[in-house]
């Protein structure tokens, strides 16, 4: 586009993480995803008269676990605030939250977007509750007759994560909320599933002329759940916005919301129309005080973050390429390390989960995470090629196997005669009937045609249906054709 | 009337001696329920048939010869913001009429575990917010001393209906004097204890910073006799405090020699007419002949007190009744839309009162005032706490008067600024936190008139001991109402 030489886009994100909690923030009821409507609620939640919120310490320590995973600040002091607005899925007409002392502060997570690092400021990370979820009767809550209410979602613990508007392509933003995510997953923060709608967007952006210093007026679109929606929204922003000013008009300052159907970005209210939440300390929950034991506490329970991760697996003299895709999920990262436990040859091992089981993996829609082949199996499997039991070709036809049927790797080679022959006397005795029978081929080598002994060799692999050791094979047809 | 006019010792050792049976004994309340309450109406709803069940459970227990507590088979009744499993929690609101509440608070469960027998839930102003309990959307209550006269609020229903006998103690809550006042006007023992003594689990939020749930009895010895009931840590209140609690009767001793009294100059300003200042002088001169030594002190920033005090109790306010908006419980308008519902709801539900601080609270809260009126009302409130901290270091208690008035007429509280004047030496001790006690001191032109004494955080304990030795020398607790007079 025309724009895109002339505007630059400035984008920050907040990202609402849920975290992996077995009860919600402020009550004992269960966070499970997908029970039936108003199955997890209590008095709490709902907001009888009478309640009072308990907070969920597990909740403050995935708070402050993802704090560190992001190099934040953690608050020595913080507390929660209500935030007050009125709608029907938030069961007091206030969402307990955290305003002015945020349990996070000044993190940084590093990018890499086309072999360019970059580190883009995390500004925040605030605890909060979830609100409940709306059921309409029709399509929307304007077309339809009644709306219900199911608050199951109601109190489910929150962090918040505001990201500096340091954000400069589409690209950097997607790089930043995949590796966002990543370090919740890795970090255990959260399971991260955006299908279930357990990690949601607002994207802030603007546009200014290139070289400006000066930030042009934004807009907020709200709640997008997908990569693909923050990916699309964007470029219909900047577009959207790059019309305007190309046409003398201004931007508005205003909330804006995502049609996933029509791709396009709709106003919801204006900065005027923008509600004033009056927050306030909430009252019910003493703040938190949180020395250093209790960081160092949580520290000690951190797991190896990606980038540090990375960095090991290039050290075991992995590509970069390598090292990101293999880092790319948390199981796959944690199907390298387990299968590294038993196979020391870090390149193959990556070559083979980077080639076979994941094109395998792929056809049968299945993921590291619930993959069939343990990867002790896989494991096992490559050590037996590398001591020359079996063949690589072989090696591919036993994974498939172990795939479908779940069953180690020297069993199926067992059961199925897969073993590679690597006995001199079984072999010689072929390789002196395919020379005999390929006299053609033995005098083309002989007069100096070198390459004539593939042919022999694949003769021979032929006559064990590929079961015979190559080296050895290799080795057998020269000496004899030089004997004779 | 002579079987259940008695301190809960009296009435527990007529159950063990076997007496009179707890049956009886709850039938004996239940009727002077009947009798006075046309004239009172100290109850919003009552549980007859329920107290007697768990009366004939206690006399069973007593007929197996099974020890009962202190508490046990003995009426008590609970202010109607306190949630009670199964019956109706009001807040003397129409929002809330129809409102049944799904669990026990945490002092019902307690009173509950004790073997108390809750008689009914009492009147109160809407949400607790007023001084007369006149604001209650049902009907007022009438103060058994001066039946044209109110109880006092917002527990007016819980001091009106101990001192009518109907009950022999009761539950109140306190925000800014609601149990206190009303004792005063009404003649009997009322404490807001420290805050954190007692959990507000199941206790309907007004200000969540101030609320605290108190007791209202005939005595001292009653008083401190319930609170060991129903003090302590309870892990869903995360304000309650963990500290062990003592056995509060083990502080009556008829004893306040060398105790050091510090008296607020504050507290005689000019709202405290003559002769209820001369009440509390004489209650001075009782407790100096006593042997303890009284002295004037100053809590200079009390001036700022009942400014500071509104601002946040509204401010929180206007957020804790939020939450009735029709969507879940309580009242629900006819309406075309969800605003519509929501404003419809809120409009028909709530009372004027209630309405002023809700506007009130949103306004200070809102962008652009909230540094000028809440965030400076909390400054007041720490210099109020530094206050009280200073002259602490120098006495053990603090005493002046529960408030400036006796009970008014009916209808004579027309001005919200008066009414909420009425809270000016009550306010303190909510905003600090600190334990308050409001006893009879004596009478004003017929009226009963109290005084306060106020002490360090969980200092429950010396309140009871200060006011026990006052009360075993004075005889204002045996002062009977007229209203029980001519009902025998
Ligand atoms: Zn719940």
């Amino acid at each position: 586009m025309s724009y895109r030489e002339q505007y630059e886009m400035v984008c920050g994100v907040e990202t609402h993480v849920e975290m992996a909690t077995k009860t919600k923030i402020f009550c004992g009821c269960s966070t499970e995803f997908g029970q039936g409507q108003n199955t997890q609620v209590c008095p709490g939640c709902l907001g009888l008269p009478g309640t009072l919120p308990v907070l969920n310490r597990e909740a403050v320590n995935l708070a402050i676990k993802a704090g560190l995973a992001l190099n934040c600040k953690i608050a020595e002091f913080t507390k929660f605030d209500r935030k007050n607005y009125f709608y029907p899925d938030l069961s007091k007409n206030y969402q307990t939250s955290q305003f002015d002392r945020p349990i996070c502060e000044n993190g940084w997570l590093e990018i890499n977007v086309a072999g360019e690092k970059k580190r883009i400021g995390i500004t925040r990370a605030h605890m909060e509750e979830d609100a409940g979820k709306l059921v309409h009767s029709g399509e929307t809550i304007t077309t339809s007759n009644s709306s219900g209410v199911d608050y199951n979602r109601a109190g489910m613990p929150l962090l918040e994560i505001v990201s500096e508007p340091d954000m400069r392509t589409v690209d950097e933003v997607v790089a930043y909320l995949e590796g966002l995510i990543q370090v919740m997953e890795y970090a255990g923060i959260s399971d991260c599933k955006l299908e279930q709608g357990s990690v949601r967007f607002d994207i802030n952006v603007s546009l200014r002329k290139r070289g400006s210093k000066e930030f042009g007026t934004r807009t907020e679109t709200k709640n997008l759940n997908s990569f693909s929606s923050v990916r699309r929204c964007l470029e219909y922003e900047i577009e959207r916005q790059a019309e305007l000013l190309e046409s003398g008009e201004e931007v508005i300052q205003e909330t804006r919301t995502w049609d996933e159907g029509k791709g396009v970005t709709l106003s919801l209210r204006s900065k005027e129309d923008a509600p004033d939440y009056r927050y306030f300390p909430e009252p019910n929950l003493p703040p938190i005080l949180i020395d250093k034991e209790w960081v160092e506490k949580i520290k000690a329970t951190m797991p190896e973050l990606p980038m540090a991760k990375r960095e090991r697996l290039e050290s075991l003299g992995l590509s970069e390429y390598d090292a990101v895709v293999l880092t790319a999920t948390k199981a796959m990262g944690d199907y390298f390390d387990q299968a590294l436990e038993k196979f020391d040859d870090a390149k193959t091992l990556a070559n083979w989960m980077m080639g076979d089981l994941s094109a395998l993996l792929k056809t049968n829609l299945c993921s590291f995470a619930d993959s069939p082949v343990a990867p002790q199996q896989l494991a096992t499997l490559l050590t037996l090629i590398q001591k020359g039991n079996i063949s690589g070709k072989i090696a591919k036809t036993v994974l498939e196997e172990i795939y479908n049927t779940g069953k180690n790797p020297e069993i199926i080679i067992k059961e199925k005669g897969l073993a590679q022959i690597s006995d001199e006397c079984q072999l010689e005795k072929i390789v002196l009937e395919v020379i005999s029978s390929n006299p053609k081929s033995v005098s083309d080598y002989q007069a100096g045609k070198k390459n004539a002994i593939g042919f022999l060799v694949g003769q021979v692999m032929k006559a064990t249906k590929g079961q015979a050791n190559p080296g050895l094979v290799n080795k057998l047809l020269k000496e004899r054709l030089s004997k004779e | 009337m002579k079987t259940i006019n008695k301190s809960l010792d009296g009435l527990h050792s007529m159950l063990v001696n076997k007496e009179i049976s707890c049956t009886e004994l709850t039938k004996a309340f239940i009727k002077q329920m009947h009798c006075c309450e046309p004239r009172i109406q100290a109850f919003l709803a009552t549980s007859e048939d329920t107290a007697l069940m768990r009366a004939a459970e206690v006399d069973k227990k007593i007929a197996n010869n099974e020890s009962i507590g202190p508490l046990e088979g003995l009426p008590a009744g609970l202010k109607d913001n306190i949630c009670m499993q199964g019956i109706p929690t009001t807040c003397g609101s129409h929002m809330l009429e129809s409102f049944i509440s799904l669990y026990d608070a945490t002092v019902t469960k307690r009173l509950k575990d004790a073997g108390a027998i809750v008689l009914g839930k009492l009147n109160l102003d809407e949400f607790a917010m007023g001084s007369t309990t006149e604001s209650s959307a049902f009907h007022p209550t009438y103060n058994p001393w001066d039946l044209e006269r109110v109880p006092g609020g917002s527990s007016g229903g819980s001091a009106a209906a101990v001192s009518a006998c109907e009950v022999a103690y009761s539950l109140g809550s306190d925000t800014g004097g609601s149990i206190r006042q009303p004792a005063s006007f009404c003649g009997v023992v009322g404490l807001k204890p420290t805050y954190g003594r007692v959990s507000r689990y199941g206790v309907v939020a007004v200000a969540s910073s101030l609320d605290q749930v108190g007791i209202l009895s005939k005595t001292v010895r009653d008083n401190a006799q319930v609170l060991n009931a129903i003090a302590g840590y309870d892990p869903q209140d995360s304000t309650s405090i963990t500290a062990n609690i003592p056995d509060y009767t083990q502080f009556l001793e008829n004893n306040v020699k060398g105790l050091k009294i510090g008296v607020p100059k504050e507290f005689f300003s000019q709202e405290l007419t003559t002769d209820k200042a001369e009440v509390i002088n004489k209650a001075l001169e009782t407790l100096e002949q006593l042997g303890a030594e009284i002295e004037e002190c100053s809590l200079p920033h009390m001036k700022y007190a009942m400014a500071a005090y509104y601002i946040i109790a509204m401010a929180e306010a206007s957020s804790e009744l939020a939450c009735f908006d029709g969507v879940r419980y309580g009242h629900r308008a006819e309406a075309n839309d969800m605003i519509e519902m929501f404003k419809n709801t809120r409009a028909e539900g709530f009372g004027q009162e209630v309405k002023r601080r809700i506007m009130l609270g949103t306004y200070v809260l809102s962008s652009g005032h909230y540094e000028d009126y809440y965030l400076k009302a909390q400054k007041v409130r720490t210099l109020i706490k530094e206050d009280f901290n200073q002259v602490f270091s120098k006495y053990d208690a603090l005493l002046g008067p529960t408030n400036p008035q006796t009970a008014p007429k009916i209808g004579e509280s027309s001005d919200p600024l008066a009414v909420y004047l009425e809270d000016i030496f009550t306010i303190p001790a909510n905003l600090a936190g600190l334990p308050a006690l409001s006893i009879p001191a004596g009478f004003v032109q017929g009226l009963p008139f109290g005084m306060q004494l106020i002490g360090k955080h969980f200092d429950e304990g010396l309140l009871y001991r200060i006011a026990y030795t006052f009360e075993q020398n004075t005889d204002h607790h045996h002062q009977v109402p007229v209203l029980l007079r001519e009902v025998n």
